[in-house]
């Protein structure tokens, strides 16, 4: 099958155009962190990171890295105004308090009840969890960004979750490099797909059945560079 | 009264073999670099402190701090939310060959287990981790028709901390997001030892800027400039 595909920019300028003005919004490692490029004119979210801070900006020049303002990701970060500290305890409290109004994961599986695997690919190696199982149950709407086939071609989107769990029936939108797609009663509801992509190639590339509201939009991003 | 003492050495010479260590930090940021190595150096020369359960968000990277202390063979139990860093080759051999146990805890899970241990509260409800592997053989219950597992308190013995400012009281302000897991820690252990850049007179710290009140400390000992593990492994350092 020969189709476009987004790439993991345009994705995250995807799921972006969606962060409301004044959100509280925390970025999962990796390509959810570059979501925060996107941000629409006139809108302005406040990004949480899980080791102590709210209000976090862009990375430092080189060479400009103060090594006590990183993010989850252990990577140099600068602060924006209004920006503030506070310890761990606090922070996941934000977190599990449902104070956050978003999270955005990667994912390595999403079954369509809403169940999340991203912490861990099967028994082997050293298991590393970090804030992910917080995260899911924390904040007001968990999405996750991801592509939409695994590199060896099998299905993210699945039934059931097969990869040791990170939540249970946590997600309720998905963006990935073919489509949007909302869960909502235990189903993949497609909202927007490619425009070069048919319905049932879409459905041939997702693991358990998609579903309709009315015909879905056009999902469409503007040409970004990796 | 004072709480301080003269230097890293004498700050860390009282931990005995088998007791539980929290180690303040996230990856190298907050990280009481030390603190840890006195603790490295004491165990070279003496052969004591082993058999250590070592609480820290992560395993160590490179070579230094944590990474060495578990290199060296002082840890046999860690309990940690992300065993993975950069360079994590001492924690994954260790591991492997099993001569450590890991106790992989949730971070929003580790952080609270500490703060309910320092606050006196046996056991909490949470969310998170419900109907995953790290949930087995926990405890479940509802609350308002949501499904909840039941964490316990993680108390410790001692406590190795870093923060930025103090007087001799103990009351203490940090560094940016070196804060952390530093400040519930203090309240976590029976005895916190802290590494201050700065100490000063006490009503030098506004109080309203205080973040951890003294009674949560029980050491100081002043390190002026501290290093970063950040910079450490950047230079590719070994300890010792």
């Amino acid at each position: 099958m020969n189709f476009e595909k987004l790439n993991n920019m345009q994705i995250a300028w995807r799921a972006a155009q969606d962060i409301q003005d004044g959100a509280y919004v925390n970025l999962g490692i990796g390509i959810p962190e570059l979501c925060a490029r996107f941000q629409p004119k006139g809108r302005e979210a406040i990004f949480h990171t899980e080791n102590g801070i709210l209000g976090f900006g862009d990375a430092p020049k080189a060479g400009e890295e103060d090594w006590d303002l990183i993010n989850a990701g252990k990577k140099a970060i600068t602060l924006n105004p209004g920006a503030s500290f506070f310890h761990h305890a606090d922070s996941f409290a934000m977190v599990r308090g449902g104070h956050l109004d978003m999270a955005i994961l990667g994912a390595f599986q999403v079954a369509q009840n809403g169940d999340l695997a991203n912490w861990r690919l099967g028994k082997k190696g050293v298991p590393a969890v970090g804030g992910a199982m917080d995260l899911v149950h924390g904040a007001k709407q968990v999405v996750v960004i991801t592509d939409h086939i695994a590199k060896d071609g099998s299905p993210k989107l699945v039934e059931h979750c097969t990869y040791p769990l990170t939540g249970i029936g946590c997600i309720t939108r998905i963006y990935t490099s073919l489509a949007v797609i909302d869960i909502s009663d235990k189903k993949f509801v497609l909202q927007e797909k490619l425009p070069s992509i048919s319905l049932d190639e879409l459905q041939s590339l997702t693991g358990a059945e998609l579903h309709f509201e009315g015909a879905p939009d056009d999902l469409k991003a503007p040409k970004l560079g990796h | 009264m004072t709480k301080v003492v003269e230097n890293t050495n004498q700050a860390v010479r009282d931990i005995p073999d088998g007791a539980t260590v929290m180690i303040g930090g996230f990856g190298g940021s907050g990280a009481p670099i030390e603190l840890i190595h006195s603790l490295i150096d004491r165990f070279i020369e003496t052969g004591s402190p082993k058999n250590l359960t070592v609480v820290n968000n992560n395993a160590g990277n490179g070579q230094v701090g944590l990474a060495a202390m578990i290199r060296e063979g002082m840890v046999s139990k860690l309990i940690c939310s992300f065993p993975r860093s950069v360079d994590p080759v001492v924690f994954n051999e260790a591991y492997e060959a099993g001569s450590i146990e890991l106790e992989l805890v949730p971070q929003g899970t580790l952080a609270e287990r500490i703060r309910a241990a320092g606050a006196g509260i046996p056991a909490f409800y949470t969310p998170t981790g419900f109907g995953t592997e790290l949930a087995q053989g926990k405890t479940s219950a509802e609350f308002e028709g949501r499904s909840y597992v039941q964490e316990r308190w993680l108390k410790a013995d001692y406590a190795l901390i870093k923060a930025e400012l103090s007087d001799s009281y103990g009351n203490l302000t940090y560094r940016k997001a070196a804060r952390n897991f530093n400040p519930v820690m203090c309240m976590a252990a029976e005895k916190s030892i802290v590494q201050i850049s700065k100490i000063v007179e006490a009503g030098e710290i506004d109080p309203e800027t205080i973040v951890t009140p003294g009674i949560f400390v029980s050491n100081l000992v002043e390190v002026p400039a501290p290093v970063q593990e950040e910079d450490l492994m950047r230079a590719k350092e070994v300890y010792p």
